[in-house]
């Protein structure tokens, strides 16, 4: 009987010191990794091998692969490292896509994670392509990844002749859109100008099935109102400027010369900045939509 | 035949003793507790996700049922020395094999469905929960009762592996038996590569006995369509029916030859 008891209590005190260790643990400040070596681990970055090895698991193991794509692109994302590296983002991806060739949503959104400029991605449209015409091999009738492709031509190589090109292709497919050819004609026509990115921001926003998609197209319109509503509001402190021979001095003073009946604000509520010495309109330094595209990249 | 199935039901009864039904609740814990984290970790890809798990996990929890059960179907009785009581009795060594093989094919079905029935549960939960226009950009409904397709094969699949499991308890040990029957398992998934095996090599021998294995060796991976109808496409019925008819076939082949070697199997 003592001895139960005693083997009881052994167990109680064990299970505590097990708990209370790893606490301490925790606390530990993680141990340096050598210079140049990636934590990022790929155990097989063969897709063939990968493909053979997992019997009749292979969605399973894309989920895992997916959910690793996920976790790699938000966690090096969010990283505060200055060298943070997407070094096994696309290998993940390509895994992904070889054990599950009909995982869509790899190529739509493992070619945004690969496109955005580095640091928010890894700022490798040439691998977002690839990924995307390895689905097209797959799946050659299936417009949105036709579509993805001009995307990434549009937006990140700001190559309007491939994008307008990429867009005719999608709207040749079957069950495409109707707004693809327009689309790609005023590509072509004017590539990169506002009216181009709104119809594509607009659409993507209807059209999207993820809410992490639309509320980036959301973002985006609500920039291109932002740089519309700037040229508004600049053409009218311009036009004060040509009546009393200086910019304003704040806001007040186009609001006494009738111009104005308010502060503007931008989509988000947060009034714009006017600079007195110059009567230069931007957006507010505190504004969530900082930065707004650059003329050489428009949006 | 009644024999068969007195047979059929003790094994049944036997693996309820042996708490195998356990297995169901770590699937519907693994399956609801899977569901809540996939949500938190990967971006709206729920629903596809629980569906590739719960399908694997049906697969992997009937097969480590078949495996480990299936091997020691006969070799127990042995062990335990009951096979003299059982095979003194008016019964033919026959109707004791398939009645063992029946009762834990029942036992698997039995599994099955209740899996089954967790898993219609849980996407039924991810069907009422998802936003419609969540649900409109799914290539099927979550409860596609086309994934009962890919069960059925499955059952299918395991009643083979249950059957060359049983093959081996006849005439090997446990220990053995399941390495045999594991690698079977595992040949049997590369099937296409040895069907592609000759056009990659020069000697033509060689190929004409990777093309004979081929043949010889079960075909698992036809019964694979996990991934075909998880992403909604259409798997034709006569794919179905002759994936059927060959799994049937090989079935009955492998238990005529687990009676062939248990007749004549010598427990002196």
């Amino acid at each position: 009987m003592k001895v139960h008891a005693a083997g009881w209590t052994a167990l109680v005190v064990l299970f505590a010191a097990v708990i209370g260790l790893q606490m301490i643990q925790a606390n530990q400040p993680p141990l340096a990794t050598p210079e140049g070596v990636s934590t990022n681990l790929l155990y097989v970055r063969s897709p063939q091998v990968l493909e053979r090895t997992t019997l009749s698991f292979h969605a399973l193991l894309a989920d895992i692969y997916w959910i690793r794509a996920v976790q790699h692109y938000g966690g090096t994302k969010l990283s505060k490292e200055p060298n943070k590296r997407y070094d096994v983002l696309y290998p993940l991806l390509d895994l992904t896509t070889s054990l599950d060739p009909y995982f869509d949503v790899v190529y739509k959104f493992g070619s945004v994670f690969l496109a955005e400029p580095y640091p928010g991605g890894a700022g490798r449209p040439d691998q977002a392509i690839a990924l995307l015409q390895k689905g097209l091999r797959t799946r050659s009738d299936k417009w949105e990844l036709a579509q993805g492709i001009g995307f990434v031509y549009y937006w990140w190589r700001a190559d309007y002749q491939n994008a307008a090109m990429w867009f005719n292709r999608a709207a040749d497919m079957p069950k495409a859109p109707d707004w693809l050819r327009p689309l790609a004609a005023v590509t072509l026509a004017q590539g990169g100008n506002r009216a181009s990115s709104r119809v594509l921001w607009t659409e993507i926003a209807r059209n999207a099935d993820a809410d992490w998609l639309r509320t980036q197209a959301s973002f985006r319109l609500n920039q291109l109102d932002a740089l519309d509503g700037i040229d508004f509001i600049q053409r009218i402190v311009d036009e004060y400027r040509g009546r009393t021979g200086a910019p304003p001095a704040s806001w007040d003073d186009m609001m006494r010369a009738g111009l104005l009946r308010g502060v503007p604000p931008d989509p988000t509520g947060v009034p714009f900045r006017l600079d007195p010495a110059t009567g230069k309109v931007t957006l507010d330094p505190n504004s969530s939509l900082n930065p707004l595209p650059s003329a050489e990249h428009p949006l | 035949m009644k024999v068969i199935g007195h047979v059929a039901v003790n094994v049944f009864k036997e693996s309820v003793r042996d708490k195998v039904l356990y297995n169901l609740v770590v699937f519907a814990v693994l399956l609801m507790s899977a569901s809540y984290l996939i949500g938190e970790l990967t971006a709206g890809q729920d629903v596809k996700i629980i569906k590739d798990l719960g399908l694997a996990s049906i697969s992997v929890f009937g097969l480590l049922i078949a495996v480990f059960i299936g091997i020691g179907l006969v070799w127990k009785e042995v062990e335990k020395r009951s096979i003299y009581t059982l095979l003194s009795k008016p019964m033919r060594r026959q109707d004791l094999l398939l009645g063992k093989y029946l009762g834990l094919v029942l036992t698997l079905i039995i599994n099955v469905a209740v899996m089954t029935a967790a898993y219609y549960a849980v996407l039924a939960y991810f069907q009422a929960v998802s936003p419609p226009d969540l649900r409109a950009s799914w290539p099927a409904p979550a409860t596609d009762p086309a994934l009962l397709t890919a069960i059925a094969l499955i059952v299918l699949e395991l009643m083979l592996v249950t059957a060359i499991a049983l093959l081996f308890s006849t005439f090997s040990s446990p220990f053995l038996s399941a390495i045999l029957t594991t690698a079977v398992w595992v040949i049997g998934h590369f099937n296409q590569d040895l069907r592609d095996y000759g056009a990659t090599i020069p000697s033509p021998i060689a190929a004409s006995i990777a093309r004979g294995v081929y043949y010889v060796i079960p075909n698992f991976s036809a019964f694979d369509v996990k991934l075909q109808v998880v992403h909604a496409q259409a798997i034709p019925r006569g794919y179905i029916g002759l994936t059927t008819v060959y799994g049937l076939t090989y079935i009955a082949l492998v238990l005529v030859t687990a009676v062939i070697v248990f007749s004549k199997r010598d427990f002196k």
